[in-house]
């Protein structure tokens, strides 16, 4: 540990289905080394103890002041409460304040996460259209995931693998199962894995032009971000149809987290207001959830509760608007 | 005779007056909840709309509350939701419920013969008494729709999350219990009262405003449409009705008697993106978003349950209109699983582009 003192960063956390990433942003470097230290985590269902172990990691990479946090994600609430963060933010808006953060250009931002697929179109710098997968996870980071697994290949080699590819094979996108259906069919037929591989690549690139981006305009910079970025054969499925270069950040797999990051520090200089960060008191306090169906009148909403040893913190979900 | 019927908005205040009046006891189901979903659910057929669910849970469980008789709307079309009726009727029956099935169809078209089928509704009623509750029906049809509009107008300028919302329940509640015009009309004064204090606690503040359109189950049901009215309020955005049930009954009952025709009126808004009915309010809804747009609101949000064929259709135009008006739009397909965070995720995101928007032109 270096004995200056702690230096002065912006934490952004964004809680996903699958990743629940962290970031530390000191914006007094210009925007290409601005993030200082991040880290990727696996939610694996528990929020509250990737926070924590995430925190953890945060506090023995470095000597920090956090000034400021932004959370997003689908868990971003119950971050927000957890951490006391100053920004709490959906990712659609995140993702494009860190595109733009990296390049002023961007017009077109394409995100593959892990259950979830958006599309935000970009116009002067400012957000004019977006869109997500509707009510099918299909051609999102799980199935990617699985497939990896059924094939038993890291799901990082996937698209190494599908560079090699000369001749992709042709798998069904509309839905995973079928598709999965259709990668075994070809498997037996004996087709090699490099083409297969890339086939669901090009599947996948197929069913999100299909059903999220459904005709929309896709003008450079393209920006192709989210866990699923990795995958070099996803990109260059992308690129093959949309027909222009399609870049893929360094920080892509955070972008979410910068996205809050920046957020909470546009918030706070433009407010004054100091941090409600919590610090190191997460690492030391016992954090419980409980959920339950409230039996109060017929309306049966489903609480959820936060309790900081053992007292209540935060609860949300009812429709009468009470909170515990 | 204990008749039950499907939940649609606060539409339950005046049917239940009404059954009432012509001499029969509602039975009003419980509000929709998770179990109406699940029961609802576990009768219908996988890949029906939402809307199919939660009206054979709501049949279900005014059963379980003791009703005979099952009230549901019929008709030859729009949409699927015409035979919804004829469908649920074999579905109660097959699950082994004797209950009777009061479908409204067309006339000649009545169950059992339109004699028989009068006879069984009007048997018990006493003219008098029903010319009065039909009066007071419409009148509380029209009432809790004014005070659910004002709600949708105090909601962004209210200082404390969830004033409205009390304020209109608890006002909602009196209109049920009102037995007289006179209680309405007082009703009515206090409750504008009320939510003129309500709007002039951010006094001078500007808001966004939002128009719906869409499917009309999904529109007018907070269930279905997971309280979309209500989370927009509370993002700080006013937002915009297309569709009222008092304009509804007017136009496909009143006017239809009438020989009249709302369909012109529609087509002439959407000319040049779609000529007649899709089905549905697949017209309406490409209307509805043009007007608005012309009208200078700020956005547009587009609800559909999924599968919905007029409304997909619609879905499909929608983005033309968006780039040629220069209004955002966004479609909104709500069904059984649709979370609660994925849809707060949209509108939040939705908000922030319009909003961005609306400081970048002005």
């Amino acid at each position: 540990m270096s004995e200056a003192s702690p230096r002065q960063v912006y934490l952004g956390v964004d809680v996903g289905s699958v990743s629940t990433n962290f970031i530390l942003y000191d914006g007094r470097e210009p925007s290409d080394k601005a993030v200082v230290w991040k880290r990727y985590l696996r939610t694996r269902g528990a929020p509250l103890e990737a926070l924590r172990m995430g925190l953890k990691a945060m506090y023995e990479g470095g000597n920090w002041e956090v000034v400021g946090v932004g959370t997003t994600g689908s868990g971003r609430e119950l971050a927000g409460v957890v951490l006391g963060a100053d920004v709490v933010k959906n990712e659609i808006t995140a993702h494009a304040i860190a595109a733009l953060n990296q390049n002023r250009d961007v017009q077109t931002v394409i995100e593959i996460g892990g259950q979830d697929s958006k599309l935000i179109v970009i116009r002067n710098g400012v957000v004019v259209d977006f869109a997500m997968n509707t009510v099918c996870a299909a051609g999102t980071g799980s199935f990617l995931e699985q497939q990896a697994m059924r094939l038993g290949i890291p799901v990082d080699q996937l698209g190494s693998l599908a560079l090699g590819s000369t001749t992709p094979v042709r798998i069904a996108g509309r839905c995973t199962v079928f598709a999965e259906s259709d990668m075994i069919h070809k498997q037996q037929l004996g087709h090699s894995m490099e083409d297969i591989v890339a086939g669901l690549c090009s599947s996948m690139a197929r069913n999100y032009l299909n059903n999220v981006a459904k005709g929309k305009e896709l003008v450079p910079v393209v920006f192709f971000q989210g866990g699923v970025a990795a995958n070099q054969g996803m990109r260059r499925a992308l690129q093959d149809f949309i027909g222009c270069p399609v870049e893929v950040p360094e920080h892509f797999d955070v972008m979410g987290a910068i996205g809050a990051a920046i957020l909470a520090k546009e918030r706070l200089e433009r407010t004054g207001a100091i941090t409600k960060f919590v610090g190191t008191s997460l690492l030391s306090s016992s954090y419980r959830n409980n959920s339950y169906l409230c039996d109060r009148c017929p309306n049966q909403c489903e609480i959820v509760e936060i309790w900081r040893d053992g007292v209540f913190l935060a609860g949300w979900g009812a429709r009468c608007g009470r909170t515990i | 005779m204990r008749i039950t019927f499907p939940h649609l908005g606060s539409a339950y205040i005046p049917l239940e007056e009404m059954i009432n009046g012509v001499g029969h006891d509602p039975v009003v189901p419980p509000p929709n909840n998770k179990s109406t979903l699940e029961l609802g659910s576990r009768l219908s057929p996988e890949d029906v709309c939402l809307p199919f669910k939660i009206i054979l849970g709501n049949m279900l469980q005014g059963i379980e509350a003791g009703a005979e008789s099952v009230l549901m709307i019929g008709g030859c079309g729009p949409c699927r939701l015409g035979y919804y009726g004829e469908a649920q009727k074999v579905l109660l029956r097959k699950a082994g419920l004797d209950v009777g099935f009061l479908s409204l169809e067309p006339l000649g078209k009545l169950e059992g013969g339109t004699i028989s089928f009068l006879r069984r509704v009007f048997g018990p009623t006493n003219p008098a008494r029903l010319v009065n509750a039909a009066r007071l029906a419409w009148a509380k049809l029209a009432v809790v729709e004014w005070l659910e509009v004002l709600a949708l107008s105090t909601r962004p300028m209210e200082a404390t999350k969830g004033t409205s919302t009390q304020v209109l329940n608890q006002w909602l509640n009196a209109v049920r219990a009102a037995q007289t015009m006179g209680r309405l009309r007082e009703v009515c004064r206090l409750a504008a009262d009320q939510f003129e204090a309500i709007s002039k606690e951010k006094d001078g503040e500007t808001h966004l405003r939002i128009g719906l359109v869409g499917e009309i189950y999904t529109v007018v049901e907070p269930f279905a449409n997971r309280n979309i009215e209500e989370h927009l309020g509370n993002l700080g955005v006013e937002v915009v009705r297309t569709i009222s049930l008092k304009r509804w009954m007017e136009d496909h009952v009143f006017k239809r008697l009438l020989g009249l025709s709302y369909v012109k009126e529609l087509q002439k808004w959407a000319e040049g993106y779609l000529s007649g009915s899709v089905g549905g309010h697949g017209l309406e809804s490409v209307a509805r978003s043009i007007r608005l747009a012309r009208f200078g609101l700020d956005g547009v949000i587009h609800i559909l349950p999924l599968a919905c064929m007029p409304e997909v259709i619609a879905q499909g135009i929608l983005p033309k209109v968006s780039v040629d008006t220069g209004t955002p739009i966004m479609s909104l397909v709500v069904d059984e699983h649709s979370s609660e965070v994925g849809i707060a995720t949209r509108l939040e995101a939705f908000v922030d582009l319009v909003e961005r928007r609306h400081y970048a032109s002005v």
